[in-house]
């Protein structure tokens, strides 16, 4: 082949792989800024810019209300399963015990598990610690997911540094409380917002259990909010809101992703590929 | 050395204690509700009547009615054809879409392991799908699946592929084609991130030599490539399985109410929470596991997966 078809197919693949991996968004966007009957007309460029979607979703209902409940849930469950997990991930690194690798297997098969196994066990407990309907059912159900990944990576990453940085703590009689707070937290910085990262966005996106451990609206965090947007009856869906919804929920999270980009990407594949 | 064994019994102390909260609470959000999720399958439980709970032993499962004469018919979940139906169509949703997003994933991989420029912008394109929440996936499609006003039906009759709009989402024939779509659409950046990583490990030195031995870049793929990256690819899958088999937010929202598409998970979690009967949920939500784990256990025996990394 020559080298100019080349290029050209190659780019041509490339633009294809761009298209199609913004457009969805791109669409939701252009539908957002449509209001009334300029919903029903099909616009491939931005031709409207009404903000009447963004006034509905932000006045009306509470979806305020679930954006914060939202932030709360994954900011909670993000810290508290960094906190147990960095702890957990020193012991499953840094110090070899028997059983070691089969408690690794374990934490990794939980979290591969199919969350609806358990959810008739979880209703039962949550109902019984009375936290049915708050947060905390939501905070703490979370732990099933983003606990053995974070546990998974710290370690991951606590093992790929090197051994003489602990031995030296070790000869100073330093407690290993101290060595993992004075000696590898400040490495782990970068690992730790990776990890984070990656749970909170788990947290934030999470629907089955959030669907199932809620009963009212201003309890609700918005993947919910957003499947339960509906209109006065089947053929009058508020596409211009949902859209709205949508984009709000997710810029964020696509701004998160650019900025951290190779961090993610390095997470995501030290979870599985080192595995 | 006696003051080294100390030193070791004392750490090796210390991580049980630094293990301890973890386990504690993996305990009780894992194990503890599985075993109570297997133990409501063999009762009477309701949603608002768990405490009062009777033993029925299988009757959730399997029971058989005699009618007095002679006559007689099967109940429980195994003899239930909508369950079993959506056991066929969790393996038929999740061996397609895996399928085509390990190829759709191995060619985007490949792509961006090429060093061009905008390489940077590009991976960051290809990262947005993956961050998008499920739900919100879910919506953009239906509303670019829409029969009367969706952009795709749009796109389809200008190119002269469809005569008339499709109701994709409304049409039992089409609805698993349309939850495919959003699904591989969705989840094909983790499958060429993962691929990407596997490829990065191949070291250039062997493109370089099959380069100058004027191998056809095909058989280079072939031959050279995919043995590489073959680890990389089968544990990307099992993991893309795994979440495809427990598939249940893009379908619940995507196309409710349609039993062309209704998976086990869907299934269990309707028959727990709106159905009212617990119990048949529970026994759906036991049979689901157990299912899920011998498909696991037969893939890692089959392709030899080992995940033992003692160094």
């Amino acid at each position: 082949m020559p080298k100019l078809v080349r290029e050209v197919s190659f780019y041509a693949l490339v633009t294809i792989i761009v298209v199609i991996s913004i457009f969805p968004f791109y669409y939701a966007i252009l539908t957002s800024f449509k209001s009334g009957t300029a919903l029903f007309t099909i616009d491939y460029f931005p031709k409207d810019f009404s903000l009447q979607n963004y006034a509905h979703v932000l006045t009306e209902g509470s979806f305020v209300r679930n954006i914060l409940n939202s932030v709360f849930v994954a900011t909670s469950v993000v810290v508290l399963s960094l906190l147990l997990a960095l702890t957990a991930a020193y012991a499953l690194a840094r110090i070899r015990f028997k059983g070691r690798t089969l408690l690794l297997l374990t934490i990794l098969s939980v979290s591969m598990f199919p969350q609806i196994a358990v959810l008739a066990g979880l209703f039962e407990i949550i109902r019984w610690m009375g936290i049915y309907n708050t947060p905390w059912a939501l905070i703490f159900s979370y732990m099933i997911f983003t606990l053995p990944f974070t546990v998974w990576l710290l370690t991951t990453f606590m093992r790929a540094l090197p051994l003489e940085i602990e031995e030296a703590a070790i000869v100073d009689g330093a407690t290993p409380l101290d060595i993992i707070f004075k000696v590898f937290l400040p490495l782990m910085w970068p690992a730790m917002v990776t990890t984070g990262l990656l749970a909170f966005i788990a947290a934030w996106n999470e629907f089955l259990l959030a669907l199932t451990f809620i009963s009212n609206d201003s309890q609700r965090t918005v993947p919910v909010a957003i499947a339960l947007i509906s209109g006065a009856s089947e053929f009058e869906v508020p596409w211009g809101s949902i859209m709205a919804a949508s984009v709000i929920v997710t810029v964020p999270l696509i701004i998160l992703v650019l900025i951290f980009q190779r961090k993610i990407v390095s997470g995501l594949t030290a979870g599985a590929v080192k595995g | 050395m006696p003051s080294q064994s100390r030193l070791s019994n004392q750490r090796t102390r210390s991580a049980w204690l630094f293990l301890t909260p973890m386990l504690l609470i993996l305990a009780a959000v894992a194990a503890w509700p599985l075993f109570r999720t297997i133990y409501f399958s063999f009762t009477d439980a309701r949603l608002d009547g768990m405490d009062e709970a009777q033993w029925v032993g299988i009757l959730n499962y399997l029971e058989y009615v005699d009618y007095g004469d002679g006559d007689g018919e099967y109940f429980g979940l195994l003899a239930d054809e909508q369950w079993w139906m959506s056991v066929w169509n969790t393996l038929k949703f999740s061996f397609v879409s895996v399928f085509f997003e390990t190829i759709f994933g191995v060619i985007v991989a490949l792509v961006l392991n090429v060093n061009f420029k905008g390489r940077g912008l590009v991976r960051a394109a290809v990262l947005i799908p993956w961050a998008i929440p499920t739900i919100v996936s879910a919506k953009m499609w239906a509303w670019m699946l829409h029969d009367q006003f969706g952009i795709l039906n749009d796109i389809l009759l200008n190119l002269h592929l469809i005569a008339e709009p499709v109701a994709w989402t409304a049409t039992p024939d089409t609805a698993m084609v349309a939850v495919l779509i959003v699904d591989i659409w969705k989840t094909t950046p983790f499958m060429a991130l993962l691929i990407l990583a596997g490829l990065q490990m191949v070291p250039d030195d062997v493109y370089e030599a099959a380069r100058i031995d004027g191998v056809h870049p095909v058989k280079v793929f072939f031959k050279v490539t995919l043995p590489l990256i073959k680890p990389a690819v089968l544990v990307a899958v099992i993991f893309r399985a795994l979440d495809a088999l427990r598939v249940f937010d893009l379908i619940y929202v995507l196309t409710p109410n349609s039993e062309k598409t209704r998976t086990m998970s869907v299934f269990a979690q309707e028959n727990l929470f709106q159905f009212d009967k617990f119990a048949y949920g529970s026994a759906a939500s036991t049979l689901l596991f157990l299912i899920i784990a011998i498909i696991t256990i037969a893939y890692m025996k089959i392709v030899g997966l080992n995940f033992d990394e003692e160094r």
